[in-house]
């Protein structure tokens, strides 16, 4: 479970892009963080595995404050998958999966084995194995992406807009893709999207965020459609197409 | 005048010997060597830790502006005058000149690796060395290799200026021959410098290509599919 105390972020030029945000995202399920740019989603996500540290405030992770970790063990522990997969450029995609492993010192064998069968969980052909980066479309790329965040068997995930630059038929196949892989690993999920289509169709939580971190509303998907909070939560529904299924009064 | 320089070049007796032009090409090319491989000693930690960090940048643009405005005569002449004859003044001088151009192309070789992927690196768990060790040097190493190929470039052609002060290097030829009236042999010295100068460049450019098409290959895109 991560647990987000009332935690600030305000910039050395006095910009505030997060102000007293508190959440819980329980375990092994998909907690999504969604809102319009400004909203300091990814400034929230980038907390868990310090790559942000807050002003003010702790996050915690099953009781523990992340701040008093190592940063570098702790992002080990944690997988990261961010638009357009971040991948190397110069190693082949195997070597790519295997980057955490190998830095952990896992003998390079058994490394690249593991890394094998990662390319078949996210969906890939072995023979992608040998191949680079910029040989595989923006759909395999972030599949890749997935594979490598999920070598070191984490128990969190973290994923930040990770299918925004993929067309709608790839990007509805790895959505399937997440869901089926969390359902077997069993992995605490909190991913950030612009896209409320997204957000309700993988959250358990869903966190609707405006400027500066504030919540504007946090239920199940199911919460969030029959009773939108405001006019924002509405006119994300509808930017996503989702307004036909609210049943509140607003619609 | 060309047709003196050319029969002298073409004179064997010439390239033979403790003062012929084989000796002295094999001190020129010893002494750029010897030059690049100090300066590159003390200015590519220096670039690699300005890019890798960020901070200090403003070293880089004051070294190359410092370099332009320094006239290398004048240097050579001050260091001879503080060190007296021999080879450290022109040594020194030219390891002065040579620094600005390697610490450009280290700092920007280091600099020039995708933000995005230097995030992403950090993000997954590597240490700062280890993002500078598989991210940052491979992306970067076709700009430095640039920043080398200026840099010999310019110490081959300049280090005519060791024999301003030192029995050394090709430039021997030019200083002598000015001496003594003996202006096929300045031109002769002159074409020697110029045809190193040259194979060398070739030689620089055709690694630079290498390694600028192995990275464009497994790297930036240029077969990618979508």
């Amino acid at each position: 479970m991560i647990e987000f105390e009332n935690v600030n972020k305000t910039y050395d030029d006095g910009t505030e892009a997060v102000r007293d945000f508190s959440l819980r995202a329980e375990s092994r399920e998909t907690t999504v963080l969604v809102g319009t740019s400004g909203s300091g989603k990814t400034t929230v996500l980038r907390m868990v595995n310090r790559m942000v540290e807050p002003t003010a405030g702790r996050v915690l992770w099953d009781g523990r404050d992340v701040a008093t970790m190592d940063a570098v063990r702790l992002r080990r522990s944690i997988g990261y998958v961010l638009q357009e997969g971040g991948l190397f450029p110069h190693w082949t995609v195997l070597r790519n999966i295997a980057t955490v492993p190998l830095l952990e010192n896992t003998p390079k064998d058994e490394a690249m084995r593991r890394a094998a069968e990662l390319l078949t969980l996210v969906g890939l052909d072995a023979s992608l194995g040998e191949r680079y980066p910029s040989q595989l479309s923006g759909g395999q790329r972030q599949r890749v992406g997935v594979a490598r965040a999920l070598a070191n068997n984490p128990l969190v995930l973290l994923m930040d807009e990770p299918f925004g630059a993929l067309d709608p038929l790839v990007r509805r196949d790895l959505q399937r893709e997440v869901v089926r892989i969390r359902e077997a690993l069993g992995t605490t999920i909190i991913m950030v999207t612009h896209d409320m289509h997204e957000a309700l169709m993988l959250g358990h939580k869903v966190v609707v965020m405006a400027t500066g971190g504030r919540i504007v509303q946090e239920g199940s998907p199911e919460q969030i459609l029959s009773s939108p909070a405001d006019d924002f939560v509405a006119g994300l529904l509808d930017a996503s197409g989702m307004m036909a299924f609210v049943n509140g009064d607003r619609a | 005048m060309i047709y003196d320089a050319l029969a002298w070049l073409a004179d064997v007796s010439n390239w033979v010997g403790d003062a012929g032009i084989w000796m002295r090409l094999v001190q020129h090319l010893a002494v750029t060597m010897a030059v690049v491989m100090v300066s590159a000693v003390i200015a590519m930690p220096i670039g690699i830790a300005i890019g890798h960090t960020g901070r200090a940048r403003a070293l880089v643009t004051l070294s190359s502006g410092a370099a332009r405005a320094l006239p290398t005569l004048g240097l050579l002449t001050l260091f001879g005058l503080a060190l007296g004859i021999g080879l450290t003044a022109p040594f020194l001088a030219l390891v002065v000149l040579a620094i600005p151009p390697l610490l450009a192309g280290a700092y920007s070789g280091v600099e020039s690796a995708d933000p995005a992927t230097v995030d992403a690196a950090y993000a997954i768990g590597m240490t700062s060395m280890q993002v500078l060790r598989h991210v940052e040097l491979p992306a970067g190493f076709p700009i430095m290799l640039g920043g080398l190929r200026t840099t010999v470039l310019q110490v081959a052609s300049t280090a005519t200026l060791a024999a301003y002060t030192a029995d050394f290097g090709l430039g021997r030829f030019l200083f002598s021959g000015l001496k003594t009236n003996r202006y096929e042999v300045m031109i002769g010295g002159a074409l020697l410098v110029v045809a190193l100068t040259l194979v060398l460049d070739v030689a620089l450019a055709a690694l630079q290509c290498v390694a600028t098409r192995e990275k464009r290959v497994n790297g930036d895109g240029a077969v990618s599919g979508q």
